[in-house]
């Protein structure tokens, strides 16, 4: 879910800031949960955002954005209300993700990359999830999904709101 | 069939609670053992040939004795459970399936190394198991297995459990220390070793899942026990993520002794359909290809390393004939090229560059030098950089090719 107000935490989610900082022996340790706090609450990591969180941890704006940009999973634009990542690396690929993926860009009518235009998914393609056993697989928001058929592919779909 | 040791309760539905997990014997020796003098505990870890199984093998008891003797202040304990390696999945199940194993390893190992603050740093696809790790270290606090003085024995140990975000890199252990201090997960040049100044600048042991839910085991039935069960430069049994190919895919915990042969044809039910075997992955993607001939290797270290290829992370992608090598070496390229954290130059670049190669050969644009190109280009790099990661796409780069140049060729117009 996503808060699309003016980059503020509440008083309840500043407590958890601080409460993640305490638990390593130097504050900046929790910048990687914090931010992952930040698109958890408002969607994405916007420019303002970095700069919110860089106050919170004394550190320059450059050093949050170079971490922003540096990992897959934080989103700097407005991601679908799901995400759809469909592994690409070799097992899956063996196994048949280009059908996967071509399935995919068919019934949502977007390419890998970007957003339906009623905001529902986002389609990503992605490395190794570690869970090539369920080849060809993919993940849709927390959960993995294996052994990808087209009727599994529609069913999960369907799932989503 | 062979012992289980680290998968042995995977069948139980509750495997991951801490009721089924002491009701089968877990945390039951911690005490006893929590007693024992540190320095005995890595002796006998020593003797235990256990080699580290996140990718690189190294002796774990030696890389415990790294840490400088008489070192004041704190020592942490760092626990990679960033699994990434394509073709490999040990580390999920164990978090999913047998949390408190992992637990109750880093509280010995842990006591070894004197440190009393650990993390895990749980790749953050991981969702799932990262809950149920989480939970998991929930019931160990609120039973005392965590905390102060556990079970009363002043031994003190707090776990923290970390999330990455998405980056191959952080699975390599000074990468890993990077992401964790909150910065890009870039690897740090060696010597220092993290043994000697790591996370946070404080002498940090950074070791696998696996390799830490093997301890308690080692520790409470005997170094001689588990050097048996392998062969003679390691110890043990391993979990072998196989996929691809096979007829059943999944994790296999054997001894090490185990062949390549035996683990594809009887473990893993053969091929699929009843096609022939091709070509054989057996370490994760950074590790050489084998061709169908040469599966008649043990899956240890020392024997893998003497078939020219390496035990790595123990991801078995088995190929069959239908398979297009030139297509797979594209895949694994991109991969290699994506992940690339553009830190070392010869790293950055070639491994852009020889996506752009392959993929141009497998789309039938190829230009007969560029074979020769590709394993020029990847051998001037090899051991130029900072970490291991371009060795590790080095070895597919080269192998590919030299072992299936016929195929390559065959795409490449006259
Ligand atoms: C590019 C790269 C990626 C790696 N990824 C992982 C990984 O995902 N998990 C892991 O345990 N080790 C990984 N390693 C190995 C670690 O650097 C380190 O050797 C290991 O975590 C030490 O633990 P061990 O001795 O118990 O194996 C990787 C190494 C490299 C060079
Ligand atoms: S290759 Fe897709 S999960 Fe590993």
């Amino acid at each position: 879910m996503s808060r699309p107000a003016a980059v503020q935490f509440t008083a309840g989610e500043l407590a958890l800031v601080r409460r993640l900082q305490a638990l390593y022996p130097d504050k900046r340790a929790a910048l990687l949960p914090v931010l992952q706090l930040v698109q958890d609450t408002f969607g994405y990591i916007s420019l303002e955002a970095e700069e919110y969180v860089a106050g919170l941890f004394d550190l320059p704006p450059a050093h949050v954005h170079e971490v922003v940009t540096f990992y897959t999973l934080f989103f700097q634009e407005p991601k679908g209300r799901h995400v759809v990542s469909v592994c690409h690396n070799l097992t899956c690929h063996l196994e048949g993700a280009p059908t996967v993926l071509a399935h995919l860009r068919m019934r949502l009518g977007v390419d890998v990359g970007a957003t339906t235009a009623d905001g529902r998914v986002t389609l990503l393609a992605v490395e190794c999830l570690c869970a090539c056993e369920m080849a060809p697989m993919l993940q849709v928001d927390d959960r993995y999904e294996g052994n990808l058929t087209p009727a599994k592919i529609d069913r999960i779909l369907e799932g989503l709101e | 069939m062979a012992e289980r040791i680290l998968t042995r309760n995977f069948h139980l539905p509750e495997s991951h609670t801490l009721r089924v997990y002491r009701e089968t014997g877990g945390y039951e020796g911690l005490s006893d053992v929590l007693a024992m003098a540190p320095a005995t505990i890595i002796e006998t870890v020593k003797r235990s040939n256990l080699r580290g199984l996140g990718g690189a093998g190294f002796p774990t008891g030696v890389k415990w004795g790294f840490i400088p003797k008489g070192h004041q202040g704190p020592v942490y304990l760092v626990i990679n459970a960033d699994e990434g390696e394509p073709g490999t999945f040990k580390d999920r199940y164990l978090l999913e399936k047998d949390p408190h194993g992992l637990i109750e390893g880093m509280i010995v190992s842990a006591h070894a190394i004197g440190s009393r603050l650990a993390f895990v740093y749980v790749r953050g696809e991981y969702v799932q198991p990262w809950r149920i790790f989480s939970r998991a270290v929930q019931e160990a606090y609120d039973a005392g297995f965590l905390g102060k003085s556990i079970l009363g024995s002043g031994v003190d140990l707090d776990v923290v459990v970390h999330r990455g975000a998405g980056a191959y890199i952080c699975g390599e252990e000074t990468g890993l220390i990077s992401s964790l201090e909150g910065k890009k997960g870039w690897p740090k040049l060696k010597p220092p070793f993290p043994a000697v100044r790591g996370a946070f600048g404080a002498p940090t042991i950074v070791n696998n899942v696996e390799t830490i839910c093997h301890v308690p085991h080692i520790v409470q039935r005997g170094a001689s026990w588990f050097a048996a069960l392998g062969t003679a430069g390691q110890g043990g049994t391993r979990m072998y993520s196989v996929s691809g190919r096979v007829a059943r895919p999944g994790v296999y915990e054997l001894p090490v002794s185990v062949t390549l042969r035996s683990l594809i044809s009887e473990h893993a039910g053969g091929i699929a359909n009843g096609r022939r075997l091709k070509a054989v992955v057996p370490g994760g993607s950074s590790a050489p290809i084998l061709t169908a001939d040469e599966i008649d290797v043990t899956m240890d270290v020392d024997g893998l390393k003497n078939a020219g290829t390496m035990a790595g992370s123990a991801g078995v992608i088995v190929m069959d004939e239908s398979v297009s090598i030139p297509e797979a070496l594209m895949i694994v390229a991109r991969f290699y090229a994506h992940e690339s954290c553009g830190q070392c130059t010869p790293c950055r670049e070639s491994t852009g560059w020889i996506y752009k190669m392959t993929r141009r050969i497998v789309e039938g644009r190829g230009r007969k030098e560029e074979l020769d190109t590709i394993l020029d280009v990847a051998r001037r790099g090899a051991g130029t950089t900072i970490c291991a990661f371009y060795d590790g796409a080095v070895g597919p780069y080269i192998s590919y090719i030299e072992k299936f140049r016929d195929e390559f060729e065959a795409l490449i117009p006259k």
